[in-house]
C-alpha cells in the first residue's frame, strides 16, 4: 500500500496533465492538478525545513566533525524563520489595520528585512563573486592545447571571450564595415559562433533530453520506472 | 621564471584577478558599447507598446547574479516606465520579491513618483511550483495570486480589475539567472500560447542554452552584462537625455561593469596562452608526457 498509492497519485496526475494538453474541452483539469502541485510546492518547503531540523540535529547530537557548522546553520534558520514568520516589528496593512499580522513581512526597518539586506545579500552576491577567482585558476590549470579539438575549443574560447568586450572591437576595427571580410570581425564571429554551431549543437541536445524526458515519464507514469520511489527503508 | 609558472601558486592568479576587477572599478573605466541584434530587438519589442499596454515583469533571479542581471532590470524598469507601461511583477524565485522592491525603490519611486503602487504598477510577489506557477497563470492568475506581496487583496488593486490571466500581458519580461526561468516561460507560456510575445535578460551561462528558441518564441536576449551594456546604451540614447548626470550613472552599471569584464576577460586568456606555454616547454624538455 505504502508504494501502490503514489504510483497511483502519479499515473492518474500524469495522465490528466497529457490528456488535458491534447483535449481542449479537458484543460481545466490539468489547470486543477498543477494547482495541486503548486500548493504541495508550498507543503514542500515544511517537509525541507523538517528535513534540515532531523539532519542536522542528529549530526549535533552525534558529535560529528563539524557539526558547529551545523549550530550555526540552525541558529541562523530557526532565527530567520521566527522573525519572517512572527513579522517582528511589521506595522499592519493600512487597509486592513486592524488585522495586526496584514503588514508586509519585508517592511524596511524590520529585523527580516535587516537580516535580508546585510546577512542573506552580502553573503550570496559574495559567494558568486568568488567564481571568478576560481575560474581564471581552473583556466590555468586546466586549458591545454593537446589535441585538435582542444584547440578548436580554445580558439572558440578566446573569440567568444574577446568579442563580449571592447577588445574584440578594437583588435578588429581596422577591418572595413562594408567589406567582404567584415564577417571576419571578432564581434561578428561571436555572433555567428552563437547564432549557428551553438544553436545546432544546443538544439541537437534539446531535442535528445526532450525524447528522454518523455520516455522516461512514460515510465514513470507506467510505473515501469518505479525508482523514485526509493527503497522503503526509513 | 620557468620554474615559477610551472609551481604558480593560485593566490598569484587569485591577486592578478583581483586587481582585474578593482582596478577598472575604482577608475570607473568604460568602453563603447555597439548593440547587437538581439539587443536590438529587445528594445523595439518595448517601443513597439503604446502606453497603458501590460507587461508582466518576471523577475527570476536573486541576490547571487544581482551583480550580473540587476541592471539590466534597472534598465528595463527605466524603459517601460518612461513609455508609460502598467508593470505587473512577479517571481518564481523566493528571494525574486526582494528584487522586484529594490527595482522599484531605485527606479520608480526615485525617477517616477508620480506613478502610483496598484495603479500603474504592482509587486505581485512569489509563489511556488516553478513551471506549474506558469501554467496555471496562464490561464487564471486569480487561481494563485489573491493578493500582491504585500498582503493586498487583489481585488482592492485597481489594476488588476479584469486580469483573469497572463494572456492579457501584451508583453512577458523575464529576467533569469536559472530553474523556474526564461526555458520555463518559453516551454509553458509561449508555446502553447504563441501570441504571447516574450523577451528575456538572462545570465552568461544560460544565454547559449536560449539560443535555439530565437526567433520564434523568444524574439530578443540580453546576455548578462554585455546584453545589459548593450540595452542600456539603446534605452539611454533614446530616453536619457533628461536625467540628471548625477542619477545616470544608476542607468549605465551594466557599461561600468564591462570595464572589469573585458580586463577580466583578457586575463583569462593571457594565464591560458602561459599555461600552455609553460605546458610545451615542459613537453620539449620531457617533463611532460
Amino acid at each position: 500500500m505504502k508504494r501502490l498509492i503514489p504510483l497511483w497519485i502519479t499515473a492518474v496526475a500524469g495522465i490528466v496533465l497529457i490528456i488535458s494538453y491534447f483535449i481542449p474541452p479537458l484543460q481545466s483539469w490539468g489547470e486543477d492538478a498543477a494547482i495541486w502541485f503548486d500548493v504541495l510546492a508550498g507543503i514542500a518547503f515544511i517537509l525541507g525545513g523538517g528535513n534540515i531540523l532531523k539532519i542536522h540535529l542528529k549530526k549535533i547530537s552525534d558529535r560529528v566533525p563539524g557539526w558547529g557548522f551545523s549550530v550555526i546553520l540552525l541558529t541562523a534558520f530557526l532565527l530567520t524563520l521566527f522573525v519572517g514568520l512572527s513579522k517582528i516589528g511589521v506595522h499592519p496593512n493600512p487597509l486592513y489595520p486592524t488585522y495586526a499580522w496584514s503588514g508586509y513581512y519585508r517592511q524596511n526597518g524590520t529585523p527580516f528585512w535587516w537580516l535580508y539586506e546585510y546577512a542573506f545579500k552580502p553573503l550570496t552576491a559574495s559567494m558568486f563573486a568568488m567564481l571568478a577567482f576560481y575560474i581564471a585558476s581552473a583556466a590555468f590549470r586546466a586549458f591545454r592545447a593537446k589535441n585538435i579539438e582542444a584547440v578548436l575549443l580554445l580558439g572558440t574560447a578566446f573569440i567568444i571571450l574577446l568579442g563580449r568586450t571592447f577588445a574584440g572591437v578594437w583588435l578588429t576595427s581596422w577591418i572595413p564595415d562594408d567589406s567582404g571580410f567584415a564577417g571576419l570581425k571578432i564581434e561578428n564571429l561571436t555572433v555567428y559562433i552563437m547564432q549557428v554551431f551553438n544553436t545546432a549543437g544546443s538544439r541537437a541536445i534539446i531535442i535528445g533530453i526532450a525524447l528522454g524526458i518523455a520516455s522516461t515519464s512514460l515510465k514513470v507514469i507506467m510505473g515501469v520506472d518505479r525508482s523514485w520511489l526509493g527503497s522503503g527503508e526509513a | 621564471m620557468y620554474e615559477f609558472l610551472k609551481n604558480l601558486d593560485r593566490r598569484w592568479i587569485f591577486m592578478l584577478m583581483l586587481l582585474a576587477v578593482a582596478i577598472p572599478i575604482l577608475f570607473e573605466l568604460t568602453f563603447p558599447e555597439k548593440p547587437t541584434g538581439l539587443a536590438q530587438a529587445v528594445f523595439d519589442e518595448i517601443e513597439a507598446l503604446d502606453p497603458g499596454d501590460k507587461v508582466l515583469m518576471a523577475w527570476d533571479f536573486d541576490p547571487a547574479s544581482e551583480g550580473e542581471l540587476g541592471p539590466m532590470a534597472t534598465a528595463f524598469t527605466y524603459h517601460c516606465a518612461t513609455k508609460g507601461l502598467k508593470l505587473y511583477y512577479m517571481s518564481l524565485w523566493p528571494v525574486g520579491p526582494q528584487m522586484v522592491d529594490d527595482n522599484i525603490a531605485n527606479v520608480i519611486k526615485t525617477d517616477f513618483p508620480d506613478l502610483v503602487y496598484g495603479v500603474d504598477y504592482v509587486n505581485l510577489g512569489y509563489k511556488s511550483g516553478n513551471e506549474a506557477v506558469i501554467k496555471v497563470i496562464i490561464t487564471d492568475i486569480r487561481g494563485l495570486y489573491t493578493t500582491d506581496a504585500k498582503g493586498t487583496s487583489i481585488r482592492d488593486i485597481p489594476m488588476m480589475q479584469g486580469i483573469e490571466n497572463i494572456q492579457q500581458m501584451d508583453l512577458i519580461i523575464n529576467i533569469s539567472a536559472g530553474y523556474a526561468g526564461t526555458t520555463e516561460w518559453v516551454l509553458f507560456a509561449v508555446t502553447p500560447y504563441p501570441d504571447i510575445r516574450l523577451v528575456a535578460g538572462v545570465t552568461g551561462v544560460q544565454a547559449p542554452l536560449l539560443y535555439p528558441y530565437i526567433p520564434e518564441q523568444l524574439p530578443g536576449l540580453l546576455g548578462a552584462i554585455k546584453g545589459a551594456a548593450e540595452y542600456e546604451k539603446l534605452v539611454m540614447d533614446a530616453y536619457g537625455g533628461d536625467i540628471p548626470p548625477e542619477r545616470k550613472n544608476k542607468y549605465l552599471k551594466g557599461k561600468l561593469r564591462m570595464g572589469p569584464q573585458l580586463i577580466a576577460h583578457v586575463l583569462i586568456i593571457v594565464l591560458i596562452i602561459v599555461a600552455n606555454l609553460v605546458y610545451f616547454t615542459g613537453k620539449r624538455r620531457g617533463e611532460v608526457s
